[in-house]
């Protein structure tokens, strides 16, 4: 079988430009040089792996983001000539004969390739709202995944569901990772996911023949084992107590932190203010904006992206967590005064009608000859249980 | 356990006039979990509606950073607190183990829970007698201040490991939280919504004790102090 360096020779690219891929690749795996001939190593010897890239329901925006790595090595010889088999949305054939790789692929490389997948399945009305070469995508996500080694989940569509599973979610949107149970998923979220942590993961997946190790949610650690907040460079105008109250105020001018304007950084699991975007150009806190937490699970049904104590969407109540607690908290003071009222009044009548005063002395002071029981009398028969008090 | 017989849910309340309740680790503890609470609503809320900018160069002030330590710093020490008193609930006497154990299996415990219910409407004339607590006080410190504590110190801790980082002991400990209430913001969200839960409670309890002390037959805020509750008739 052919290896990944027998079909890049065969592409025409020489071997220094493929020993500076290598060295490319584990810096950007934040791996060291050290690591570099273990690269070329693998690709020298290792038969290839074929990537197939699904699409479900989507915007497309993690392939706009894909397309524009930084590292162009790693897109076009990588992916789009040595492994990427399948893309229905990059590939030049169409139709039929794109149909027919898919169905070679999994036939003769079962059990071997990946599995990526952007967009995901809608399950309503039996899958209905995306219809992929004739049939519901979610029968071709099952099937292709299937014999799959490993399922990529790109961005936070496949990852989580994202906008076209917002509230109500009329298309039943379904995250990849509740449909396809029984295989390895890499979630690389984000809407879209930064490209450069896109074609990362693939090269350490193809190089190494191993998922990358992941957290509790699935996420490669080496990109989402921190928060924006960690790595943000106005994170010492936050410790200072320095913030953008409103915009185009000083603060905005000087840069100050974005908390108070609804900024998602200290939620936001995403190596954005790290590695940056277009190139390492920006990212949207550099250009002024709070981070929208576009890689978190939910984010879209949070209310305001203004906002720093979001909207809550459950009981059927809405609201942030101040109204709710707020009005809780109103009506309980409510209750209480009233409640401390009838006690005070109750308390008058008591001491008045009785002639004993709150210990059960004697005032001088009784009303009412006949009546009026001193109050320990009460305690000794419980009027109201019978029993003793 | 306490013993709920026939007459009342405390038997020593029939025969004693005063009876020691609370000892000195529950009132020490009582006393630190308060301020740390305290501290712990307002240096809350100071996070989520941060005080106004303060100017000049960043590395002249640490305001915000100062904040959030002191909310951790009282976070620790309430979970530190509260560790100790599960502790004392096992070494400590009998009233020590109110706080966690209910006797919800009990009919005694329910009938007299009845007629709390009916003492706070005003259609019963007087209260029982207790040493520890009434059985409506204590399902109220169970099922809602102690679930609350531990709620509060679940997600404090699953937050305040965010920022300690992957592989520190708050994450690892308490970083499962996270996915379980969806995503960090939501986590932001329960314990701000938690913070609620102990203001309401802290009324109720403030009220309560300052109307038991006066209105029913027996000591409520000088117990917390003595740890003697002392009965009036
Ligand atoms: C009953 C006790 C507690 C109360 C009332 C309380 C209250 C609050 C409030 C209101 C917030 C702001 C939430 C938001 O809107 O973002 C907050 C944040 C936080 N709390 Fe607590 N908390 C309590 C216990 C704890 C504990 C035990 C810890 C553990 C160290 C803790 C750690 C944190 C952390 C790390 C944050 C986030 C800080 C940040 O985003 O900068 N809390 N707390
Ligand atoms: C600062 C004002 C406070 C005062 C004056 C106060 C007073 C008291 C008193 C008098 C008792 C004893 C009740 C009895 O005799 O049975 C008590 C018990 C208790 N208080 Fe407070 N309290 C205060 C704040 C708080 C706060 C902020 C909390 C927690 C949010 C709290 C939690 C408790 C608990 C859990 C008990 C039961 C102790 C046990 O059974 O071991 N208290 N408090
Ligand atoms: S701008 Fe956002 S991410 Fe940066 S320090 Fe402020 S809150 Fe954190
Ligand atoms: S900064 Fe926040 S909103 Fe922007 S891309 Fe990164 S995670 Fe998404």
């Amino acid at each position: 079988m052919e290896t990944f360096y027998d079909v890049l020779r065969r592409q025409g690219i020489t071997r220094r430009s493929f020993v500076k891929f290598c060295s490319l690749t584990a810096t950007s795996l934040g791996l060291g040089s050290a690591f570099a001939p273990r690269i070329a190593h693998a690709l020298e010897t290792k038969p290839r792996t074929p990537v197939l890239w699904l699409h479900g329901l989507e915007c497309t925006c993690c392939s706009e983001s894909f397309i524009r790595s930084a590292h162009p090595l790693a897109k076009d010889v990588v992916l789009s000539m040595l492994s990427l088999d399948y893309d229905d949305t990059l590939m030049a054939a169409a139709g039929h004969q794109a149909h027919a790789i898919l169905e070679e692929i999994t036939a003769k490389h079962k059990g071997e390739y990946i599995l990526a997948v952007e967009g995901n399945p809608p399950l309503a009305e039996d899958g209905m709202f995306c219809i992929s070469g004739g049939k519901p995508f979610i029968d071709k996500l099952k099937w292709v995944a299937k014999d799959a080694k490993a399922v990529i989940a790109w961005g936070s569509c496949a990852s989580w569901g994202c906008v076209q599973a917002a509230k109500p979610n009329p298309t039943q949107a379904t995250p990849i990772h509740k449909v396809i149970t029984d295989k390895p998923i890499v979630k690389v979220p984000g809407c879209p996911p930064i490209a450069e942590v896109m074609t990362a993961v693939v090269t350490y997946m193809l190089t190494f023949d191993r998922i990358p190790e992941l957290d509790r949610q699935g996420r490669p650690k080496m990109f989402y084992g921190q928060r924006i907040h960690d790595k943000c460079y106005r994170r010492p105008h936050f410790d200072a107590g320095q913030f953008v109250e409103a915009w185009d105020d000083e603060g905005a001018r000087k840069g100050y932190c974005l908390y108070k304007v609804g900024c998602k950084g200290p939620t936001s699991y995403s190596p954005c203010s790290t590695m940056r975007w277009n190139e390492g150009v920006s990212f949207p806190i550099a250009s002024g904006h709070g981070c929208i937490g576009c890689s978190e699970d939910g984010f879209w049904d949070k209310g305001s992206f203004y906002d720093r104590v979001t909207q809550i969407n459950a009981f059927g109540v809405e609201g942030n967590a101040d109204r709710i607690g707020g009005a809780v908290a109103a009506v309980t003071g409510t209750a209480i005064a009233a409640h401390a009222g009838l006690t005070a009044l109750k308390r008058a009548r008591l001491d008045h009608g009785t002639g004993f005063d709150r210990n059960g002395e004697e005032t001088g002071q009784r009303r009412d000859p006949q009546g009026g029981r001193r109050p320990a009398e009460t305690a000794a028969v419980d009027q109201n249980t019978g029993r003793g008090a | 356990m306490l013993q709920y017989n026939e007459l009342s849910a405390d038997p020593n309340a029939q025969t004693l006039k005063s009876i020691y309740v609370y000892e000195a680790p529950v009132r020490l503890w009582h006393w630190v979990q308060a301020v740390a609470m305290v501290v712990l609503v307002a240096t809350g809320f100071l996070i989520s509606y941060p005080p106004p900018s303060v100017g000049g160069e960043a590395s002249d002030s640490f305001l915000f950073g100062y904040i959030r330590f002191a909310h951790f710093t009282a976070g620790y020490v309430l979970a530190i607190v509260t560790v100790l008193r599960i502790y004392w609930a096992f070494v400590g006497n009998d009233y020590a183990k109110q706080l966690f154990v209910v006797p919800l299996w009990s009919r005694q415990y329910w009938r007299e829970m009845w007629h709390e219910i009916r003492w706070y409407s005003f259609a019963a004339d007087k209260p029982l007698k207790y040493g520890g607590h009434n059985p409506l006080a204590q399902f109220f410190m169970c099922f809602v201040l102690m679930v609350t504590t531990f709620f509060m110190i679940a997600t404090g801790f699953a937050l305040y490991g965010e920022g300690t980082g992957e592989g520190s002991w708050a994450n690892v400990a308490f970083g499962w939280v996270i996915p379980l209430l969806g995503d960090s913001q939501a986590v932001h969200t329960w314990h701000h919504l938690g913070t609620w839960v102990v203001i309401t409670f802290t009324m109720i309890h403030l009220y309560a004790a300052i109307r038991e002390d006066i209105t029913s037959r027996q000591s409520i805020m000088s117990t917390m102090v003595s740890g003697y509750r002392t009965f009036k008739d």
